[in-house]
């Protein structure tokens, strides 16, 4: 037992710098519907990404986007507009905040907010203040996205 | 009374079924309006639409012939339990009510007020089972409750959605507006933004409706059974994330009153087959 506690301990002193270093959800600076600053200091991981955007109870893009890079995927939506090329038409800077808040970018967009943890109503109680995705999730869908070239 | 599957089984050979996006719902040549003008206290939509029109073929095809529709099987089940005495009266349905035919006309007009209380349907029938049988209430979207609800509507099939929004129900109407463009949820989405905003696209496999609730209680191939409105709203609610109102609340009462009148000019479809 004790040795374990110690472990934890350890492990503890270990990560909380790490973590710390995350921008906190409402504390993320938007100018024009972008977010310059990484939200980890951390690069993103774009094979990491490309899961958590493909992921059902992660990202789903693809209820809402087509991708053509993820043909393997069946069943992409059209509520938004394809994925195929965002590299060529928006900055890190501005997916990184349409990935953490679109609604910033698009005014009334029905695409969720992958990266606040308030300001929601009557959220089911296992997500209550918490965010869809975690820092460096947004991170890695970032740099996934910045490989969607046309 | 008689039952459905014993009924139709002697015409099953008559009808030949064929469905498509454009295609005619109409079942033992009865024909169904799927597609109208919308009424003028629709903002934002011009055509309604009736579920039906966004299902897959197959799908389609099981709502065109009572004899595939597995919908039926519950209904049947609902006629025997119209015959089952219930609760320290000693009473069923039959009792008092004559035939269950004579409830045609309930399903377009609910739900409505009574004595300054919105009442649904699933209400005026516990209203007799406590009430007047003495019995315990059934469970909002219980079995019993899914499948006698879905047969008194089948009554109306046919018949054309016009509840009253006016007069005493105006504010349960607005109350229930509220509700439907009220964003909840994780996801912060509104009703509308996927049946008003996005009807006719896909999200993932889903081909959205307009969230019409003229098909109701409908079968759902997903869960095998008898789907009530409040069960689907809920369904709906917990997709987004948000905590759904109770079956048989306030908020859910109003928001089926302020549905049904999007669908008003509809045929009632009951029991419509969904995926
Ligand atoms: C519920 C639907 C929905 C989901 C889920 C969704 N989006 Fe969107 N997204 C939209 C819509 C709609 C737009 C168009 C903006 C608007 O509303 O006008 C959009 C726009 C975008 C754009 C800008 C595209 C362009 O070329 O203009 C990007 C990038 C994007 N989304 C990325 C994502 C990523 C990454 C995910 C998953 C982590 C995601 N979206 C999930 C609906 C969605
Ligand atoms: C003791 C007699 C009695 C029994 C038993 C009974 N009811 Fe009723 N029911 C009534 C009366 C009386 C009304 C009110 C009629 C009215 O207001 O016109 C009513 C009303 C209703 C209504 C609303 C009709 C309308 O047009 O507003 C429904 C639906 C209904 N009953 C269903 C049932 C079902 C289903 C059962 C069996 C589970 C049942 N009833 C058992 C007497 C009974
Ligand atoms: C994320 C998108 C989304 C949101 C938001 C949403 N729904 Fe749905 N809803 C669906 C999908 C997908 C279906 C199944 C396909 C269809 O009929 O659209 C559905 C089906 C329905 C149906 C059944 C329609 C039929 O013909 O069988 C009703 C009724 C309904 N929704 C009501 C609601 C209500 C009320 C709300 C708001 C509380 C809501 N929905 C919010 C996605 C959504």
């Amino acid at each position: 037992m004790k040795s374990l506690a110690l472990a934890t301990g350890f492990a503890a002193i270990l990560a909380s710098p790490l973590i710390a270093q995350d921008v906190k959800p409402m504390m993320v600076a938007f100018a024009d519907g972008a977010v310059e600053d990484s939200l980890t200091g951390q690069a993103g991981d774009a094979a990491e990404g490309r899961k958590v955007a493909m992921g059902r109870k992660l990202g789903n893009c693809l209820a809402c986007h087509m991708n053509a890079d993820m043909e393997e995927q069946p069943f992409h939506g059209e509520v938004g507009p394809p994925l195929d090329g965002v590299a060529d038409r928006w900055t890190e800077a501005e997916l990184r905040g349409i990935v953490s808040n679109s609604k910033k970018m698009f005014e009334g967009t029905i695409m969720p907010a992958f990266y606040i943890d308030d300001g929601y109503e009557r959220p089911l109680e296992k997500f209550e203040g918490k965010s869809i995705l975690s820092a460096q999730q947004v991170e890695d869908v970032v740099a996934y996205l910045l490989t969607l070239k046309e | 009374m008689k039952k459905y599957l014993v009924a139709t089984a002697a015409i099953f050979a008559a009808s030949l079924a064929y469905a498509g996006e454009d295609s005619t719902l109409a079942i033992e040549g009865e024909v169904f309006v799927t597609e109208v003008d919308a009424p003028e206290h629709m903002e934002n939509v011009s055509t309604l639409y009736s579920g039906w029109t966004f299902r897959a073929d197959e799908t389609q095809a099981l709502q065109l012939d009572d004899f595939d529709n597995p919908a039926f099987l519950f209904l049947d089940q609902a006629i025997d339990q119209w015959d089952t005495v219930e609760g320290s009266e000693g009473k069923s349905c039959s009792t008092c009510h004559e035939d269950v035919a004579d409830f045609a006309g309930l399903k377009s007009t609910l739900p409505r007020v009574e004595d300054g209380e919105l009442v649904t349907m699933t209400n005026l029938v516990n209203e007799c089972v406590t009430d007047r049988m003495g019995a315990e209430p059934w469970k909002y979207s219980g079995a019993k409750m899914s499948a006698m609800t879905a047969l008194i509507a089948h009554q109306s099939r046919g018949m054309t959605m016009n509840v009253a929004i006016e007069g005493d129900a105006a504010p349960f109407w607005e109350r229930g507006k509220e509700l439907y463009y009220t964003r909840v949820g994780q996801l912060d989405m509104a009703c509308s933004n996927c049946h008003e905003d996005n009807y006719g696209n896909m999200i993932r496999a889903d081909h959205l409706s307009q969230g019409q609730i003229n098909g109701f209680p409908l079968y759902r191939l997903k869960n095998a059974k008898i789907n009530t409105t409040h069960g689907r709203f809920k369904g709906c609610m917990s997709n987004i994330r948000a905590t759904p109102f109770k079956e048989g609340s306030e908020e859910f009462k109003a928001l089926e009153l302020y549905i049904a009148s999007r669908g008003q000019g509809l045929s009632v479809e009951t029991p419509a087959v969904r995926n």
